[in-house]
């Protein structure tokens, strides 16, 4: 069944192109197949991978960018991740942040649970939603010429993106899961460690 | 000279620990905290949809370097549940200051089950519980609260009990 959201991009491609030649950009993934996507997209200290608190990873973001003003914030998440803390899109609009992008990769389903429909294959437009909860800036990208175009103004504007990515499944690749180290390298490699 | 009030004291505990971050879904009786935050130049207050993007928040604020705290009603403890596995798992810290309702002088019914459940669901999270019951002994359980959810990376919830903030007036 075609519906209106089906997308074609190959979310790989799509993360890989994002997080080329990261440099210091501070990525926060939702739990599922975000995660996989940017562990393939090559390991480093600044991802913040989630493996769960669904529903978290804006939010997780909009904490890391107050509190780190001068860099820059990427979440990078699925629709039934993003939809499940979708009240984060008007709690990011509303703090007025601007060091902070979320980059959803839509397929319309819950991959991780057998490729159900999601809201957004359903119909539920999040690039709408964003709009409406105050983004300033919100961009729908449907093919590659498009997703390049993202991998600089994600980095340096206050954007909110949806990536309409084929429903397709990838293989697993699967980054580290520990959260305390997760959460430790990451402040190390900040700087702001305590001990 | 106006004595400064216990929600002064926990203002000034908070600044002492080196909280730079207030998430928050209103609450009557953190009415002065709310204030106080957003009057701060020095500290970033953010309304939340929901209590759980507060974890997330303050997730994200031990992530870079900062110190979060989440203002909620007892009420809200019950839609944090599986975020509360983000600072367990990752041994984060969090500090929560939860004025409760149900409990004391209550007049709406709808507040007493999560009122009541609210120091089991917290310690079942994994969440250390602390609650006071006295103007005198607020602020000193705050501050103590925050070093022990900040220097052993564990989260901590402190309970305002509603004798403390005093039962909701329905009639004016």
């Amino acid at each position: 069944m075609t519906r209106s959201n089906d997308g074609t991009l190959d979310r790989r491609v799509v993360v890989a192109e994002l997080l080329r030649e990261p440099g210091d950009l501070l990525v926060v993934t939702g739990l599922g197949s975000a995660t996989y996507d940017a562990g393939a997209a090559g390991d480093r200290p600044l991802n913040f991978y989630l493996w769960g608190a669904m529903g978290g990873a804006a939010m997780i973001g909009l904490g890391i960018a107050l509190a780190q003003p001068d860099k820059h914030v990427l979440v990078l998440t699925g629709d039934g991740e993003q939809l499940m803390g979708m009240g984060a899109l008007a709690t990011l609009a509303a703090s007025g942040a601007k060091n902070i992008s979320v980059a959803v990769l839509d397929n319309g389903r819950f991959g991780e649970t057998g490729a159900q429909f999601s809201h957004t294959g359903l119909g539920a437009d999040l690039a709408a939603v964003a709009a409406a909860c105050g983004w300033q800036t919100v961009v729908t990208a449907r093919d590659m010429d498009a997703v390049r175009l993202l991998r600089t103004r994600l980095r340096e504007e206050n954007m909110f993106a949806v990536l309409r990515i084929a429903a397709d499944e990838k293989p697993r690749h699967l980054p580290p899961r520990d959260g305390a180290y997760l959460a430790d390298r990451f402040r190390r490699a900040l700087g702001v460690a305590t001990d | 000279m106006q004595h400064p009030t216990w929600q002064e004291g926990v203002y000034t505990a908070l600044k002492t620990a080196g909280i730079t971050q207030i998430g928050y879904v209103p609450d009557a009786g953190h009415k002065h905290l709310i204030e106080a935050a957003h009057a701060d130049p020095d500290m970033k207050a953010v309304v939340l949809t929901t209590e759980e993007e507060g974890i997330a928040l303050a997730a994200g604020a031990w992530l870079g370097g900062a110190r979060c705290a989440l203002l909620m009603q007892s009420s809200g403890v019950g839609n944090c549940i599986n975020m509360l596995s983000l600072p367990v798992n990752c041994r984060m810290p969090f500090l929560t200051l939860v004025t409760m309702r149900g409990e004391w002088g209550e007049f709406n019914p709808w507040q007493v089950p999560m009122g009541s459940a609210t120091p089991h669901v917290l310690t079942a999270a994994g969440v250390h519980v602390r609650r006071a019951e006295r103007p005198d002994e607020v602020a000193e359980m705050v501050a103590a609260s925050a070093t022990l959810a900040f220097d052993t990376q564990i989260p901590v919830a402190v309970l305002f009990s509603q004798r403390l903030i005093g039962a909701k007036v329905w009639v004016k």
